[in-house]
């Protein structure tokens, strides 16, 4: 759906982005993410044709976003960083004014307007003006427009920045309900919000893209290590955690000490420990293999991402 | 062609629904009625809508850029300009149906302050040749006007900016006729030219008129002048160019 090709952007002599590849899939939810000034709006802007690249092919549902940018226009829902708005409108209005600019008739406007307002759950404000609704209501009214043409591809920079926590949780959950039947860019530099929304990161620094995973991958990928949360029953600290020690692939054993794990471990008489090993080792099958030939109780075996925080730093700090 | 008709019925849509045009129009009609009525309250006086249109051209300076000034520069601290921009609609599309809807709001207070023609019927009996000649140059006149506006809007996200701006240039187009008296030669002739039409001898209340040597001269004697609605169209062809060229400078930046 989004097909970005060797992408240079320069702002006079500075680069803001250098050669930055991806594409997006049909259906794909794919999280931007980056620092500050990294790129994000730039490339966003330039996929949305609001800018031109300075070098490189961007296509969109297979328009050129240069010689073919309103064809491509056509086919994108964007919601920029700062929600645009007109103040001195009704929600209805703008919506209506929103449909008419993207070319649909009054017929297909009328009809989608409800099935949109519904959606972003506006109905008690459909006829107030906007400049009277609170920060997350005029989000929901920039998310509406960006749907209001069944866009193929919906691209969002920041949308949950600047709202209070309770829409944050909403908004998000919205968002995911788009990725039902959108491809969708969503740019971020919150990380738990990423995670918790997009099965696929980019992350971008000083213009470049850095990594292009899963968030679950990227950590082990990465840092070439995995964690794994281990409960075991049936045996003393000390001679679990030197029986483990024994795989090669194993680099640090030690207790968990994170309250709640100590608490369940409580409740289920297990030994709460974590053990960091090398990603390429197939350490899960030999602790399991370990634990039950020495006939203790494998209570609990569950490998634990890296808090994407961490990845993040590694990543950006990696030059 | 639709999506001018778009833009134009919501920015005429949003004129009218604030109160900026109707203070306007009233600051307009007063202003021009001031002048029109000093122009035809002597004994002899002639049955003209010359000090009418010395008035209005006057109070275009500043009129002209007071209702162009949020029309760009709005957009642009809203941020909706961004979403203009990536809606399959062009900038030429955008900056023309903005510039008809200051025109028609425009026009609109003309239509308002023809009374005074009507009152010249019922009371004199005056040519019409330079009645009507004079309300199509005044139109042409505020076309220019309102190009040099909007271009002044699309400068900064400041409408102040804008108001300044465009009547900085429509002052210095007024002014110009005052500097080329001053210089000689071809410098002279251009600056002449130039002059858009109004004149600052409108506050000198014997001599009530446009300037002399301006484009609006003939408008108001009643002669169907070529030259002058060519160089009206011009201006307003050229600083409407201009806006979108500002539009389009994000793409080189």
């Amino acid at each position: 759906m989004i097909r970005v090709e060797h992408f240079y952007k320069n702002y006079g002599p500075y680069p803001a982005v250098i050669d930055v590849s991806f594409e997006v899939l049909k259906g794909e939810i794919v999280g931007f993410l980056g620092p500050n000034g990294a790129g994000k709006t730039t490339t966003m802007r330039t996929i949305t044709g609001y800018l031109p690249p300075t070098s490189g092919n961007i296509t969109v549902s297979g328009y050129d976003s240069v010689k073919y940018s309103l064809d491509a226009r056509r086919h994108i829902g964007y919601l920029p960083e700062t929600v645009p708005l007109y103040l001195d409108m009704t929600v209805i209005d703008y919506l209506s004014f929103m449909g008419k600019i993207r070319g649909m008739n009054s017929k297909w406007i009328n009809q989608r307007i409800n099935k949109v307002i519904d959606h972003v759950r506006l109905g008690d404000y459909r006829n107030t003006l906007i400049g009277k609704l609170s920060k997350g209501y005029r989000q929901r009214t920039g998310i509406a427009q960006a749907i209001l043409h069944e866009p193929d591809v919906l691209i969002m920079d920041e949308p949950t920045i600047g709202i209070d926590p309770i829409q944050v949780v909403e908004t998000r959950q919205l968002i995911s309900e788009l990725g039902e039947a959108h491809t969708l860019l969503i740019s971020s530099h919150i990380l738990p919000e990423v995670s918790a929304i997009c099965p696929r990161v980019l992350v971008i620094s000083d213009g470049r893209i850095v990594a292009d995973d899963k968030p679950t991958n990227l950590s082990s990928r990465l840092s070439g290590t995995e964690r794994i949360e281990l409960g075991v029953s049936g045996v003393n600290n000390r001679d679990l955690i030197s029986k483990i020690r024994t795989i090669k692939s194993v680099i640090d054993v030690r207790t968990d000490n994170r309250a709640e794990q100590l608490d369940n471990a409580k409740k289920n008489n297990y030994i709460p420990i974590v053990v960091d090993a090398k990603t390429d080792g197939n350490s899960s099958e030999k602790i399991a293999k370990i634990v039950v030939d020495s006939g203790w109780g494998l209570k609990n075996l569950t490998p634990l991402p890296m808090s994407l925080e961490e990845i993040f730093l590694q990543l950006t700090q990696e030059k | 062609m639709k999506n001018i008709f778009i833009i134009l019925s919501k920015e005429i849509k949003t004129y009218f629904a604030s109160p900026m045009a109707y203070i306007v129009a009233a600051a307009y009609l007063a202003i021009t009625g001031f002048f029109f009525v000093a122009s035809v309250s002597d004994a002899f006086s002639e049955a003209t809508i010359r000090g009418y249109l010395a008035g209005a051209t006057f109070f275009m300076i500043f009129m002209s850029p007071a209702i162009t000034m949020r029309l760009i520069a709005e957009e642009q601290k809203l941020g909706t300009l961004e979403l203009l921009l990536t809606s399959p609609v062009k900038e030429a599309e955008i900056v023309i149906g903005k510039f008809l809807a200051s025109l028609v709001t425009v026009s609109v207070m003309i239509f308002f302050s023809l009374y005074f023609v009507i009152l010249l019927y019922i009371f004199g009996d005056p040519d019409s040749g330079p009645l009507f000649n004079g309300i199509f140059g005044l139109i042409l006149y505020s076309s220019a006007t309102l190009a040099i506006g909007l271009f002044a809007s699309s400068l900064s996200p400041n409408q102040i900016v804008g108001l300044v701006v465009g009547s900085g240039i429509l002052t210095s187009l007024t002014i110009i006729d005052f500097i080329s008296t001053r210089v000689s030669g071809i410098g002279s002739d251009i600056l002449s030219f130039l002059q858009l039409g109004a004149s600052f001898s409108v506050f000198d209340l014997g001599s009530l008129g446009v300037a002399e040597s301006g484009h609006f001269a003939d408008f108001s004697r009643g002669i169907f002048s070529l030259i002058d609605i060519i160089f009206y169209l011009s201006i307003t062809i050229i600083f409407l160019l201009l806006t979108i060229l500002v539009l389009e400078s994000r793409r080189w930046r």
